[in-house]
This record gives C-alpha cells, sequence and structure tokens, in this order.
C-alpha cells in the first residue's frame, strides 16, 4: 500500500459558466495525505475546498489529473465504491429513518448480519455519546445531535478516510469548541485518516496535523500549523493566517537563507528570513507578525531597529495593542502584559516616541503574490 | 360591537371563516342532507320526489330483488353491483397506470436541469388548458374504427402489402381507460415531482457515499421521500375517476356504464332523484372507505418529511 491514504495529483477541475465560459474551481492542485493524519484543507469562500473534498469521495470527476486513494487511481469510480465516508455539512442526514436507521444504512449496503449492524451502531453512538437515540427522527434532534448522528453514520463503516465538509459550521461557537476537541479525540481513538475542510482557520490551527492554504483552486502552502504560521512562503498566508505587517521593498542580497532588503518608505535596508523562491532583484513583501516587534523607549541595535511614534493603544489585559507610525508606515505591535502594575508610566502612551526592532529571525522576506 | 369585536380573539376566528362557512353550509352540507333525505324517497309517476322514509333504493343498489325470474321471495340481481364493481377496479387500474406513467415523468423532470424544467412543467399543464371534454373528443377522433390510429395502421399494412382490417377500440373498456389516464395524468405528475423536487441532492449523495447503488438508493431514499406526493397524487385521481361520466360515456359508450354514468340518467334519462341520490351516496361512501383504508395503511407521511 501506498504511504499516503489519499493522494491528488495534478487535479483540475472546471466547471462551465452560464455565459458559456469556464472556471477553475480547483487549479491543479497536488496533495498527499498520510495514513493516520488529520489533514485540513483551509481557505476562504470560493477556494474550491469543497470541489477538491467532492473529487475523492466521488461527487464530481477531475477535469484533469488523478484521485488516488490507498495508491489505487479512482478514475470514474462512483462514490459507493470508495473506501470513504463523508460527513456533510448540512448532515444530509435521511428524514424518513430514525436515528438507528440512519447509523445502519450504510452496514446494511455492505450486508452485515442483524446482530453485527445492532452491535456496531450501539458502539457508533457510544463513539459520539449518543446512546438512547435510536428511535429518534432527525427533525426531533438539535443540529449538534444532529451533527453527532451524521458522525457516528459516517464511522461505523470504519472506513480508512473520513471526509468532512465544514461539519461544524453550522453550530454555535461554544458548541462547536466542544466539538472541535471531541473530533480530534474521536480521530486519535479510531487512528483514521480525517480530511477536514474549514475555513476557520483557529480551528484548523488547533485541530490539524498539517494543513493545506488554498486560494483561488491552488494549494498556496502545505505544513504543519506552526510552520503555516511561523514560516508562511508567501504573502497571501502570511496575510491570511493570524495578523501580519507589511512592507515593500527590494532584495539587495541574499546569502544563508538571510535576505537585506531596502525599504523606500523607512529609507533603510532591512534583514529577513527568505523564503525559497526569493532571489535578488526581486519586488518582495516583508511580514512581520504584531507579537513578535521587540518594543522599547530607548534606540537598541543599529540594524532592523527604526523610531516611531505611538498613534493608538488599546489594552486588552493580556496584551497592548499599539498602532505606531514609522515615516507614515503604520505598524501593529502587540505588547504582553508580562508585569502587573497599576502604574501609567509602565504603559506606553499615544505621542510617545518608541524604537521598534524587528529581529532578522521573525521578519520573513516574502515573494509577493 | 366594533370594540367587543376587537378584544375577543374567538369572534375575530368566527368572522375569518364565516365566508368559508357560509360556502361551506350552504353548498355541501344542506345539498347533502337533502340528497340523503331524497334518497330514501319514492319516485312518482311523474317523476317528482314522493317523501317518505324507505331504504329501498339502497336496497335496489345492493342487488337484492323480490322480482326473481324464478319466483323465489327474494334474489341477487347483480345489475348495479357489477356497475360499482366495474367502477372500482377501473379507478384502481386507472390510478395504478397513472402512478407507473407519472412517477418516471415527475423523476425526469425532478432531475433535469432548471432551465428545462419550467419547459417541462409547462408541457405538462399545457393540455389542461384544452376544455375537458375536448380532450375527451380527441381520443374518439384517434380512436375510431375510421380513426387517425387505424387510417395510420392501415397505410403502414399496405406499405407492406398486408391486409388490415380495422381495430375495434372505441367504446372498449380499454378506451375508457386510457381516456381516464390521460385525462388525470398532471394531477399525479406534481404532487409527485413536488416532492421530488423537495429532496436535497445531499440525500443522494450521502447514499452513495455509504455504499447504496442507484437502485438502492431509488428504493431506500428516493421512493419513501416521495411517497407523501404518491399519496396525494392518487386522492387527486382516484377520486375524480371514481366519479366521471365524461369519459365513460364517450369513450365507453352503451358497453362501459360506470357510477357515475348511472347517477348521470337517473336524474336525465330515468328522471328518477332518488335512485340518483341514493347512487351519488353509495359512490361518496365507497370512494371515503377507500381513501381512509389508503390514507391509514400508507399515511399522507407530512409530519416527516415536510422541510
Ligand atoms: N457545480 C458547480 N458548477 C459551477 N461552478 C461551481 C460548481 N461547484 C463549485 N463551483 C465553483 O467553483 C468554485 C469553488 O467552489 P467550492 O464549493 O469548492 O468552494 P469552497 O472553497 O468550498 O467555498 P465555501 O467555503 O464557500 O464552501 C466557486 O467559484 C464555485 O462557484
Ligand atoms: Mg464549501
Amino acid at each position: 500500500m501506498s504511504e499516503f491514504t489519499v493522494e491528488l495529483r495534478d487535479v483540475v477541475k472546471r466547471f462551465p459558466t452560464p455565459e458559456g465560459g469556464e472556471v477553475f474551481a480547483v487549479n491543479h492542485v497536488t496533495l498527499q495525505i498520510r495514513n493516520g493524519e488529520f489533514f485540513s484543507m483551509l481557505g476562504s469562500s470560493g477556494c474550491g475546498k469543497t470541489t477538491s473534498l467532492r473529487m475523492v469521495a466521488g461527487f464530481e470527476w477531475p477535469t484533469e489529473g488523478e484521485v488516488y486513494i490507498e495508491g489505487r487511481a479512482m478514475g470514474h469510480t462512483p462514490p459507493f465504491k470508495r473506501p470513504v465516508n463523508t460527513v456533510f455539512q448540512n448532515y444530509a442526514l435521511f428524514q424518513h429513518m430514525t436515528v438507528y436507521q440512519n447509523v445502519a444504512f450504510g452496514l446494511e449496503m455492505e450486508g452485515a448480519g442483524k446482530q453485527e449492524i445492532a452491535r456496531r451502531v450501539g458502539h457508533a453512538l457510544e463513539m459520539v455519546q449518543m446512546t438512547g437515540m435510536e428511535r429518534r427522527y432527525p427533525k426531533q434532534m438539535s443540529g449538534g445531535q444532529q451533527q453527532r448522528i451524521a458522525l457516528a453514520r459516517a464511522i461505523v463503516k470504519t472506513p480508512n478516510v473520513l471526509l468532512l465538509d465544514e461539519p461544524l459550521g453550522a453550530l454555535d461557537l461554544k458548541l462547536r469548541k466542544e466539538m472541535q476537541l471531541e473530533l480530534k479525540a474521536l480521530q486519535q481513538k479510531l487512528g483514521i485518516t480525517f480530511v477536514y475542510v474549514t475555513h476557520d482557520q483557529e480551528e484548523a490551527l488547533t485541530m490539524s496535523d498539517r494543513i493545506a492554504v488554498m486560494s483561488q483552486g491552488k494549494v498556496m502552502q502545505m505544513g504543519t500549523p506552526v510552520e503555516i504560521y511561523e514560516r508562511p512562503n508567501c504573502k497571501f498566508v502570511a496575510d491570511f493566517i493570524g495578523t501580519s505587517n507589511f512592507m515593500e521593498g527590494g532584495v539587495k542580497s541574499l546569502e544563508n537563507g538571510r535576505a537585506s532588503v531596502f525599504v523606500p518608505i523607512l529609507n533603510a535596508e532591512v534583514t529577513g528570513y527568505a523564503a525559497e523562491n526569493v532571489s535578488v532583484g526581486d519586488e518582495v513583501a516583508i511580514s512581520i507578525r504584531p507579537e513578535k516587534i521587540r518594543l522599547a523607549d530607548k534606540a537598541g541595535l543599529t540594524q532592523n531597529c527604526f523610531e516611531g511614534t505611538v498613534v493608538t493603544t488599546s489594552y486588552i489585559g493580556s496584551d497592548t495593542r499599539l498602532h505606531v507610525d514609522i515615516n507614515g508606515l503604520t505598524l501593529k505591535v502587540w505588547e504582553q502584559n508580562k508585569i502587573s502594575s497599576l502604574d501609567p508610566a509602565a504603559y506606553y502612551t499615544v505621542g510617545q516616541k518608541v524604537w521598534l526592532t524587528l529581529f532578522p529571525e521573525n521578519t520573513l522576506v516574502l515573494p509577493k503574490d | 360591537m366594533l370594540k367587543r369585536l376587537r378584544e375577543n380573539k374567538s369572534s375575530q376566528g368566527t368572522l375569518l371563516i364565516s365566508p368559508t362557512l357560509v360556502f361551506m353550509v350552504g353548498l355541501l352540507i344542506i345539498p347533502l342532507i337533502l340528497t340523503l333525505i331524497i334518497s330514501f324517497g319514492k319516485r312518482s309517476a311523474d317523476g317528482n320526489v314522493i317523501y317518505t322514509f324507505g331504504l329501498h333504493n339502497y336496497i335496489r343498489i345492493l342487488g337484492i330483488s323480490s322480482d326473481c325470474p324464478g319466483g323465489q321471495a327474494i334474489c341477487f340481481d347483480p345489475l348495479y353491483a357489477n356497475i360499482l364493481w366495474r367502477s372500482l377496479t377501473l379507478a384502481f387500474n386507472s390510478t395504478v397506470l397513472v402512478i407507473a406513467l407519472a412517477y418516471p415523468l415527475a423523476y425526469f423532470i425532478a432531475r433535469a436541469h432548471p432551465m428545462k424544467r419550467n419547459t417541462f412543467l409547462f408541457m405538462v399543464l399545457v393540455p389542461l388548458w384544452t376544455n375537458f371534454v375536448i380532450r375527451v373528443y380527441a381520443w374518439m377522433m384517434l380512436l375510431r374504427t375510421q380513426g387517425v390510429i387505424n387510417s395510420l395502421l392501415g397505410w403502414l399494412a399496405g406499405l407492406v402489402g398486408l391486409h388490415f382490417t380495422p381495430l375495434e377500440m372505441l367504446y372498449t373498456p380499454g378506451a375508457v381507460l386510457v381516456g381516464m389516464v390521460y385525462e388525470f395524468l398532471p394531477f399525479m405528475i406534481l404532487p409527485i415531482f413536488t416532492s421530488l423536487e423537495k429532496i436535497d441532492n445531499s440525500l443522494y449523495e450521502a447514499a452513495a457515499d455509504l455504499g447504496a447503488n442507484p437502485i438502492r438508493t431509488f428504493f431506500r431514499v428516493t421512493l419513501p421521500l416521495s411517497m407523501p406526493g404518491v399519496v396525494a397524487g392518487t386522492i387527486l385521481v382516484f377520486i375524480p375517476v371514481m366519479g366521471t361520466f365524461i369519459v365513460s360515456d364517450l369513450l365507453g359508450g352503451k358497453q362501459v356504464i360506470l357510477i357515475g354514468n348511472l347517477i348521470q340518467r337517473q336524474f336525465l334519462d330515468a328522471r328518477d332523484p332518488t335512485f340518483g341520490s341514493a347512487a351519488s351516496l353509495i359512490l361518496m361512501a365507497m370512494t371515503l372507505i377507500v381513501t381512509f383504508f389508503y390514507t391509514r395503511k400508507f399515511g399522507f407521511g407530512e409530519e416527516i418529511v415536510a422541510a
């Protein structure tokens, strides 16, 4: 068997538009999802997440490229012959069947015996903590409960891969947080591969082993949550995940992965980590996260250190969030309140002169997209 | 008066339903009671009603006769029982046939591209713009011995050099069945279409995802979820087929007499409104009983399926 449970090789999906043209829902996507992994596809609305997932499930067929499941090319294999199961965003429960019948459906299709069905349905309902609900109809349950039944219906078949399309999208925030933890625990307990579609970056960061960040039908970056957050490979990812400050400039020199970038607005050179596909002479975006800027009331290093003025401050308890102006460029700076103090002098005030240090290891030099 | 009305919710309700109430009482309940009273009466020699109370009309319909060829005191005369039975079986057969034809059509329309869907629905409705009787006449034109179908078949037979005897199609039970099916098909297509259209595409996908092939998906998901449409369509078709007399009159002639024709003749030809009233009430009772058991068995399913 292949090392990868699910693989997309150079997959393209085009849809015809009513005007007679075509749209690229998925544009040359290559993904490799490992066995037992919690893999998320993250991106804003319309970026092709659902379409990618549907091609794995078999509800759509790629226009170009190939989907592999457990090493087998899927071609035009229909959904009912694929070893994957799906949890639908709207749950798609059968309204005319009880909870028991819903969960048993997939096992009946396999031709399992009555006793085996009863045992496995019981077990699946236990896994999602819905024991005792067997005789209810979906209409008689809350959204959260229906969500669990949809989950039970999919895992009862013990697929190697579970596909989930924004399964928590319809739940309120509190329930969503609870279900995130539960889903993650369930995935670890079952040891099966989850392919999870979401547009909620926090959800993706907290749950996933690896994330593919998508935009306009393309995978922009694939990596662990830490890699995605700490080492975004392009401006889009740095901007989409978390908060970043951006400056524009041109690469002057490049050595050992460090780039020196001349930033016209600062009239100075800034050094930082160069992303892979950056070379000398490129117009680039410099990205630094607000919590990674060092703030001081006197000048520090000469390199990457700039004088500025505090424009606004807002105290939010754990942090104080400031806007600092340097030559007309406003940077966001988040200072952690590490020391408890009631003294106003312990905090920065509007109009105060400050020095910002952008440590090279916190400063990313990224291709502009 | 107005003030009291404004404050009293229940008299507001009464006011709101009063037009319907007047209509129902005036045009449904009262005529029904009159029919019942008349059905107990006797026909006078000049065709008027003599108001008495007797069950003689009902006894006559059920075929219990004292005018026996063998001279017995009492015997069974199947004349009217046959008509009742014929009406019932014809209504049953028509409904089954209509379902068999309407379901695939409704399914096809429901799964068609939304742009084409309206065109198809329009085509289903177009015949209803023509008068009912005219449509039945059109079938006479088709089915007659010198009609369109026989001419066409004769021409085809001529082409291959065969001898052709025109088929006797008009004035047969088959002609009535065809006419009924044709007339009432739209009333089955529309409700089935409506309930099929309500089924979310993701349910088909979920079934496939769980390992059901298209055939099993149809029987386990599509069909049960569209049953409310089939039930509604059945009621819309069965009841009028039981009572209509135009189709059987024009396409069945004297060969196929249904209870509708019987009732019509009592009022117009035989001039016996008392017997006609009794037959009407028997028809109503039969329809009610069948509908009652049918909905008891299949339910309306609405409480589960209604979105
Ligand atoms: N059946 C279809 N016919 C035509 N265009 C489609 C179809 N399905 C998707 N698209 C288009 O493909 C693109 C990607 O759609 P997709 O549903 O994959 O996005 P998504 O990332 O899941 O977005 P969301 O977060 O809003 O669910 C969109 O521009 C969409 O309009
Ligand atoms: Mg989507």
